[in-house]
């Protein structure tokens, strides 16, 4: 095994990409660690990517915000303007795991373990953000919920890592929000989750919308419906009776030790409308 | 010796007051050592090897491979532990627990171990040893086990108990019933009755500390064990007959344990250390993991209990009767025979019979834990009892206390109570403010009563006096929860000095006589009644210096706030010896001064709680939170009140995880799916409000202070007050525990479906 | 395998050690340096016994390589006295019985130091949600939150 610390995103590509044996990425370690102390993997490389300049920055640019693959998730909640436009992104950043965990995990990290109830992934994808991959033949840039293809899987290729996480910049009128269901109320992985991203126009009514469920299907769900019940309308009871049942119907959850079938979908169906609540809220709706 | 132990109702000094503990700044600091914090000189790293399967065959394990590996000093099986348990059933089940011999019994069992140079040359030797497993069918629940049907778990055993003896074997290895009067006449009796089943699913302690040792085997027949545990004594016996050894040869020295709560009582690890370290020449280290702590230590019973009590329309009770089936993993025990004595341990009864019935099943051998099987049962009675308050029309507070036992009254187990809690709890309940309080939306609030037997046991104490006046205090009760300071309290407070003055360690098995481990709430309880006995022993011997220094007659010494003083107008001239002054001449008068005491501590109360319960539902989700808590409890006399407030809100918030979230949950191929803190949810510090106690202090005859075990009650009554609460809060009968969100939602569906 | 050579500030302290590339600092604390103030509770994050502040910021010790503390700061358990003098968390802790048996003390201590660095003047509500990634079994959390509400007061004042 060798642990190494490269200063490149390219030096980072190149060892990834020429590695005979199996390799890691390490950035947070709050997976990887727990995978290796149960032997689940023994990777012969681990590339440490901390060092690699930019990596550990947010930035704001004309279209948004760049986040680095290596920034902690407790770093995103410092920034005032990225918690003001994104709030909901940041919230579930602010959820994964414990104080400890979150002053290492990262989005990027959340994104690639690509567990179907990854905290921060259904923000993610209902903020509609943009993975920046950089690998042997180049940089592209990708829809986050193109990233995880199934449980503990990604569309990356040998050699790829995600460099940066990408948001837009925010239209007027714009909320976001998301919620989990766990048995505590810290500490857990969520049983189901929402989240929910919305635009106004001057009248409150929603005038774009993208809702996405976690823990409720192989890999986060993106559910297009559900953004339909709600657009062109005023965010009334109906519209989130509708949207609650859209997603509840959307969900292909499992039974497994931490809830049941039925739970999931009836939970996911509450979430999202209280999510829908506090983003329009957000959104200035009244 | 001629130890009075009577309760004399004297005023108090020291007992009572909260100074800091002893070894509190060693734990603050990161300086005190814990299992896993000790290391010696030229130490190999112990793994263990388990099964992934839940009940197998072994045919056959073949180490040599692992044995090739360089680094690996020494693989073992259960051939390098033999049987010398010598007929002894009990113990050839804790040999077989700690190795599996033909059969692997539950997903973790232990297989084989190696000791290395160092944990991933370990890790790398556990992969090379190759097992041959006959996989056999499973069974993990606790009513499918007791089916005829169900595979059987050991074919040696026939129910015992029953009127006739069974031709059959089965998973049922006991049967055990108490109580008195005539349940049927009494049933016949009622206006009212109610009958339910209940479940609750198997815990664990959640102690934050791992098993951990470290053991050094000499080719001379001598050992050194350094061990996390409850009783380090208990732990030399066993290691000893288990591995061959005299036991005054091993010596055993109690680490700072990181919590116990009765999974530390038995020995899992230790032995096959031992035996690592013996084959390996080498003193070695064995450190369970969290994953093996929960599949492989002693979790507590999974239970199926059916109750049944009916009542006058004056609210009197006039027949209880209930059915408790517990399991106790793969090996005979005796839980359900101990909840059938607690289930209606509360009440004065003129006709109850309970039954209990020892499940085995293809999982962890069940440990203690914490008034074991006690919170079961009363989970099961105290809901029935709170639905029948509320048939009747009563409050359930009222009905309780028309119900309490008392002093006097016969209980449900066989023996008469003498001076008891139950009623002074419910009636501090019925006065307390949180009773009052209004609630919110959503919010309900329950009740529950809890019952715990104390017990005493072998105890010994040393106090030696140093020639400065210090004092030291040697006590062979395993500290879990600041018994050096209570214990210290006592030993001022005999001897008249100031606590400062002394210093309480617990001291290793090679320093002190014999003493059972801190269990049954026993720890203060038989360790201060030897303390005092110590002191007074040593009292005895500093009078009798005093009479030396001042050549008087001994019976004209008295000993009075750490002094001697001559007694009688005619040394009206002598001062006051102080102790400090007699210890500083002892070189001179006879040598060093010393109190022991060995007794066997009988005389243990027994103890009551109330408890009171605030939860919060969310009526879409099935989500409970409990927004207050009040404990209230017989301490009998409280020696350090923070340490015993301790007791009340550990106890309690491990009652309340138990509720709400905590189980052990298996798949259909018998391997235990959560075997961590992540998905085995313990509270966290969001999770809880404060706890509120209130002390009550009946004293218990049988102690020179009244004392009480106070440790394991606050369990008992938290199951039940939260389902009570629910009922309340979200007018659903939950009827197995825990109430976890999806069972809560469900019932509540259900009741909204059953309304419409 | 090859060990990684790595130098770093523990405790305001210059240290030097070697270490294997998947060994946890964690580990390193406790069997390399001797500082077995950080416990093992779980070894997968979820208990917090083994917090450590890594420049400033809380962190399960168990959930970072050894390796990856290169040219950083550690701070354990064992620097929060100064000498004699005990911290303020440390002393009402103490004063207000906040451990039993003491094993998840040393992680809530340092997850408290962080905790009222960052936030001063906390309300319940906010200590309960900050020491949520610390698990104690013993004390229902009670005494705790009290010994930091005390403590935080404490500090505010000097």
């Amino acid at each position: 095994m060798r642990y190494i610390r490269p200063l490149s995103i390219e030096d980072a590509v190149g060892l990834l990409a020429g590695s005979s044996g199996t390799s890691a990425i390490l950035a947070g370690g709050s997976d990887l660690l727990v995978r290796m102390k149960g032997g689940f993997v023994e990777p012969d490389l681990i590339v440490d990517i901390k060092a690699i300049e930019g990596l550990g920055e947010i930035r704001q640019t004309a279209d948004g915000f760049s986040i680095g693959a290596a920034v902690a998730c407790a770093v995103l909640g410092e920034n005032s303007a990225l918690k003001t436009a994104w709030p909901g992104v940041v919230e579930a950043a602010k959820l994964i795991g414990s104080k400890q965990v979150q002053g290492r995990c990262t989005i990027t990290g959340n994104l690639c373990n690509a567990s179907p109830a990854a905290d921060s992934v259904p923000a993610l994808v209902a903020a509609g953000a943009k993975a920046v991959i950089a690998g042997p033949s180049g940089k592209r840039t990708i829809a986050v919920e193109a990233v995880p293809i199934g449980p503990g899987k990604t569309s990356l290729a040998k050699g790829e890592i995600i460099e940066a996480i990408l948001l837009d910049k925010r239209a007027p009128r714009s909320g976001d929000a998301y919620l989990r269901f766990i048995p505590r109320t810290e500490m857990d992985i969520a049983v189901v989750s929402a989240g929910v991203n919305l635009t106004l126009d001057e009248h409150g009514v929603v005038t774009a919308a993208r809702v996405a469920l976690g823990a409720a299907a192989p890999t986060v769900l993106l559910v297009e419906e559900a953004a339909e019940a709600l657009i062109g309308r005023k965010l009334d009871e109906a519209a989130l009776e509708r949207l609650a049942k859209v997603c509840a119907g959307a969900c292909r959850p499992i039974d497994d030790k931490r809830g049941t079938i039925e739970f999931r979908r009836k939970v996911a169906g509450v979430l999202a409308r209280r999510a829908a609540t506090t983003a329009y809220a957000r959104a200035g709706g009244k | 010796m001629n130890f009075d132990p009577r309760f004399s109702g004297r005023k108090f000094a020291s007992v009572g007051t909260r100074p800091i503990r002893p070894d509190g700044v060693d734990k603050v600091t990161g300086r005190a050592r814990y299992g896993a914090d000790f290391n010696m000189a030229g130490q190999l790293v112990g793994r263990v090897l388990r099964s992934p399967h839940a009940h197998a065959k072994i045919l056959k394990i073949d180490t040599s491979k692992a044995e090739k590996l360089a680094g690996v000093k020494a693989v073992i099986t259960a051939a390098d532990l033999p049987d010398l348990t010598d007929g002894d059933a009990a113990m050839y089940d804790v040999l077989d627990n700690c190795m599996a011999r033909s059969k692997a019994l539950y997903d973790g069992h232990a297989v084989a171990a190696v000791a290395a140079v160092d944990a991933r040359t370990a890790r790398q030797a556990l992969k090379l040893i190759e097992v041959d497993y006959e996989l056999l069918p499973h069974v993990t629940d606790v009513d499918e086990a007791m089916k005829h049907t169900a595979p059987l778990i050991n074919d040696t055993i026939f129910t015992e108990g029953l009127e006739e003896k069974p031709v059959k074997p089965s998973n049922v290895t006991k049967r055990s019933q108490f109580g008195h009067g005539d349940v049927h006449q009494g049933f016949g009796h009622a206006d009212f009755i109610v009958e339910r089943s209940f479940k609750t699913e198997q815990t664990h302690q959640g102690y934050i500390e791992p098993h951990a040792c470290v053991a050094n085997v000499s080719s001379d027949g001598t050992a050194d064990l350094w061990v996390c545990t409850q009783g380090h004594f208990v732990y030399r016996q066993h290691c000893a007959q288990l591995l061959g050894l005299e036991a005054s040869k091993l010596r055993v020295t109690s680490s700072e344990i990181g919590g116990g709560f009765g999974g530390k009582t038995h020995v899992w690890a230790e032995p096959v250390a031992l035996a690592l370290s013996r084959k390996a020449g080498r003193p070695v280290k064995l450190v369970m993991t969290r994953d093996e702590v929960f599949r492989a230590s002693g979790p507590t019973s999974a239970t199926s209990i059916d109750v049944k009590i009916g009542a006058r329309k004056d609210g009197t009770i006039t027949a209880a009767e209930a059915t408790l089936r517990y399991s106790s993993g793969p090996y005979a025990g005796t839980w359900a025979e101990i909840g059938a004595m607690t289930a209606f341990a509360c009440y004065k009864l003129d006709n109850v019979k309970t039954v209990g019935y020892e499940v085995l099943v293809n999982r962890p051998k069940t440990a203690a834990y914490r008034a074991p099987s006690a919170p079961m049962a009363a989970f099961a009675v105290e809901s029935a009892v709170d639905e029948l308050a509320k048939e009747l029309g009563m409050d359930p507070v009222e009905f309780r206390i028309k119900n309490a036992a008392q002093e006097g009254t016969r209980s449900s187990y066989g023996p008469v109570y003498g001076p008891i809690g139950i009623g002074p709890t419910l009636e501090a309940a019925k006065t307390h403010p949180h009773m009052k309080a209004p609630l919110g939306k959503n919010q309900g609030r329950g009740m529950a009563c809890g019952f715990w037997f104390n017990f005493g046991g072998q105890t010994c104490v040393d106090l030696n006096i140093g020639m400065d006046g210090s004092v030291s205090l040697a006590v062979g009760t395993v500290d879990v929860g600041g018994s050096r300071a209570s214990l210290s309290l006592v030993a001022a407070e005999e001897l008249g000095i100031d606590y400062a003055q002394l210093k309480a360690v617990v001291a290793d098995t090679s320093s002190l006589g014999y003493n059972d481990m801190t269990d049954g709430s026993r720890g203060t309880f038989s360790s201060s009644m030897a303390t005092i006995s110590a002191a007074r022993n040593a009292i005895k011997i500093l009078r009798d210096r005093a009479a030396q220094m001042w050549d008087i007659p001994v019976d004209d010494v008295i000993w009075e706030n750490g002094h001697a003083i001559a007694k009688g107008e005619k040394y009206g001239n002598l001062a006051a010896l102080s102790l400090k002054e007699i210890a500083a001449a002892s070189g001179k008068t006879g040598g060093p001064i010393a109190g022991h005491s060995e007794l066997v501590a009988d005389g243990a109360g027994v103890s009551f709680a109330t408890h009171i319960c605030d939860i919060e539902v969310d009526p879409e989700t099935g989500a409970a939170r409990v927004i207050r808590y009040t404990v209230i409890q017989d301490a009998g006399k409280a020696v350090h009140p923070t340490y015993v407030e301790g007791q009340y809100q550990g106890g309690a918030a491990q009652g309340i995880g138990w509720a709400l979230n905590e189980e052990y949950i298996y798949g259909k191929d018998g391997r235990l799916q959560n075997a961590g803190f992540l998905d085995y949810r313990i509270p966290v510090c969001s999770d809880l409000p404060m706890i509120d106690t209130q002390i009550l202090e009946i004293p218990n005859p049988n102690h020179p202070y009244g004392v009480r075990g106070v440790g394991e009650t606050s369990i008992v009554p938290p199951l039940a007050a939260i389902a009570n609460a629910m009922s309340n809060a979200a007018g659903v009968r939950m009827t197995h525990i825990p109430m976890s969100p999806p069972r809560v939602l469900a019932a509540i569906e259900a009741e909204r479906e059953g309304r419409a | 395998m090859a060990g990684v050579a790595v130098s770093t500030t523990i405790n305001g302290d210059h240290v030097e050690y070697l270490c294997q590339p998947d060994e946890t600092l964690l580990d390193v604390l406790r069997d390399r340096l001797g500082l077995t103030g950080a416990k093992e509770g779980c070894g997968t994050g979820d208990c917090g016994a083994c917090s450590i502040i890594l420049d400033d910021r809380l962190v399960c010790s168990c959930l970072v390589l050894g390796a990856e503390a290169e040219g950083r700061q550690v701070e354990t358990v064992e620097g929060m006295a100064h000498g004699e003098k005990l911290h303020t968390l440390q002393q009402k802790f103490l004063e207000h019985a906040a451990l039993q048996c003491g094993i998840c003390t040393p992680g809530f201590l340092i997850a408290a130091k962080d905790l009222l660095a960052k936030n001063p003047d906390p309300s319940e509500e906010e200590i309960r949600f900050g020491l949520a990634g610390n698990l104690c079994r013993c004390t229902g959390y009670d005494k705790i939150v009290r010994a930091v509400q005390d403590a935080a007061n404490v500090m505010k004042g000097a």
